[in-house]
């Protein structure tokens, strides 16, 4: 197997993403090296993104994230976020992208101890919401009213945790 | 302290000796802190507060009683590079100059490094093939840590990562192989496709330029998300498990079909390393590849795979110098790495035959 970047033997092999797209790639360790992949701990599609000719200069989208200045074009040419919030701004773009890198795109995995209880609080609040949407369209305005009260409930408990 | 650890014989290190195929098991985990931008975005004084939080946190952690600390720019260029040669650290870490940090544990088997890519990467090491253990470990550690700080989740996304590659269980599990008997028959470029079809990622592991020289394998995860831990270590194992028989099948059919080869290969192996004066790094690991191999097909003592796994890493640039004692420009670390082998295999029998 030769590497993709010279002639020399392959010895580092990849699987990349590019704008959802899979593309294996093969690496000779120098090439690699130079492309900052040479610890597969951190193998990480933001350093082979960077030569990605397909991301048009200076066509900065105006989605930025206000908590850690993170830009469009800057996740779209490192590959890495800045920060929790990042997650939510680019999520559009993300989510495509996570389609193609990894197995599914819900996490399966550990749940934090300390965010156990704030996953089950988000987890019933976004369900509340779509009963209270639901009762809406269906003109069921007595269920309506009643979803709405544990919805403040719910919130101003969750508001007394956070200041409390 | 910090020399006793640069010194330590870390293929001693507790744990299972060293075993045919499989050299070590690793698991690590990729944290982050709520409210503290990730380390890349985040400002010195955020990543100094990331950092000490993180060292409180570990502080009264049982697991990593009497662990030894460091920050990195506390390090000189060569301890940097010694501990990246012994797979601690990472080369990104090494080349981190504020507010990074190290933590290894007293058996040197878990290693975290703090403000890498991410606040934190929890590592757990362990010789030979055995994921539950490092799971257990590495559980353990991450659930102790995440109640002493509140950890950057969410419900969908799972543990939020600087690079989307890392997201959800943000775990990276993976196997340093011995595979010299895909390498001889030349199936490797099968293997490694048929392996990536799996989601799995496959590296040389040492060596510049030329192929993986040693035949030494690195094979890890590269999917985090839509699978939860167990299930991607279920699935990497038997995949591993299935290599190694193949590994096995290989070997055996060289020794079957050109067995004469073989042993030629592997006694000229022995010779040069007992009488080599300038030897460059990639033509030790081929050498001592095939000790290890040697000492699989019980030509050698067992000893020797440990001697190999240890001479592995010894034979690198850094760990030349640090024997040494001062920096030595190449050619002279050629003539010293081949004094120590030297010196290593002076006892090593030769290999006899009927003919
Ligand atoms: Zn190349
Ligand atoms: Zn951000």
């Amino acid at each position: 197997m030769k590497c993709h970047q010279c002639d020399k033997q392959a010895t580092v092999h990849l699987t990349q993403i590019l704008n959802g797209q899979m593309h294996k790639m093969d690496l000779c360790e120098s090439c690699a090296q130079a492309k900052g992949v040479t610890n597969p701990e951190n193998l990480s599609i933001g350093n082979l993104m960077e030569n990605a000719s397909d991301v048009p200069e200076g066509s900065d989208s105006p989605m930025t994230c206000e908590s850690c200045g993170t830009t469009h074009s800057e996740f779209k040419k490192g590959g890495r976020l800045g920060c929790e919030a990042c997650y939510h701004v680019f999520r559009p773009v993300l989510d495509p992208l996570l389609d193609g890198m990894h197995a599914g795109n819900k996490h399966l995995g550990k749940i934090p101890a300390g965010s156990k209880s704030r996953v089950q609080f988000e987890q019933s609040i976004s369900q509340l919401r779509s009963q209270l949407q639901g009762a809406i369209e269906e003109e069921n305005y007595e269920d309506a009213a009643r979803i709405r009260d544990q919805l403040k409930e719910l919130e101003s408990k969750e508001q007394a945790n956070v200041e409390g | 302290m910090f020399n006793d650890i640069l010194n330590d014989d870390f293929s001693s290190a507790k744990g299972p000796k060293a075993i045919p195929v499989t050299l070590s098991t690793r698991i690590r985990l990729a944290r982050n802190l709520r409210e503290f931008p990730f380390p890349g975005r985040a400002e010195t004084s955020q990543r100094r507060a990331v950092l000490t939080k993180c060292m409180e946190a570990m502080h009264d952690i049982k697991d990593l009683d009497s662990s030894y600390a460091v920050e990195v720019d506390d390090l000189s260029e060569l301890e940097r590079q010694i501990l990246v040669e012994k797979h601690l650290i990472s080369r990104e870490l090494s080349d981190m100059d504020e507010a990074s940090g190290i933590i290894l544990s007293k058996d040197r088997n878990c290693c975290i490094m703090i403000n890498e890519e991410d606040h934190l990467r929890i590592q757990v090491l362990q010789p030979g093939l055995n994921f539950s253990k490092v799971w257990k470990r590495v559980d353990a550690l991450d659930s102790n840590i995440e109640s002493e700080v509140s950890y950057a989740y969410d419900g969908d996304l799972g543990f939020l990562t600087a690079c989307p590659t890392n997201l959800g269980t943000g775990m990276r599990a993976s196997v340093m192989m011995h595979l010299p008997g895909l390498v001889m028959s030349k199936n490797m470029d099968k293997v490694v496709n048929a392996v990536n079809q799996l989601g799995f990622a496959v590296r040389g592991l040492f060596g510049e330029g030329s192929d993986a020289s040693g035949s030494i394998f690195q094979i890890s995860n590269q999917q985090t998300l839509g699978e939860s831990e167990s299930a991607i270590i279920e699935r990497l194992d038997k995949t591993l498990q299935n290599l190694v028989r193949q590994e096995e099948f290989a070997r055996k059919k060289l020794l079957q079909d050109d067995g004469r080869r073989l042993i030629d290969k592997i006694s000229r192996a022995i010779g040069s390393l007992k009488s080599c004066h300038l030897i460059q790094s990639a033509e030790a690991m081929d050498l001592l590849s095939l000790i290890r191999l040697a000492a699989d097909f019980k030509m050698l003592p067992d000893s020797y795979r440990s001697t190999a796994d240890r001479m592995f890493i010894e034979i690198q640039p850094g760990h030349v110098q640090l024997a040494a004692g001062k920096p030595v420009e190449p050619d002279d670390r050629d003539y010293l790495r081949a004094s120590l082998l030297r010196q290593k295999f002076a006892k090593a029998p030769f290999i006899k035959t009927d003919g």
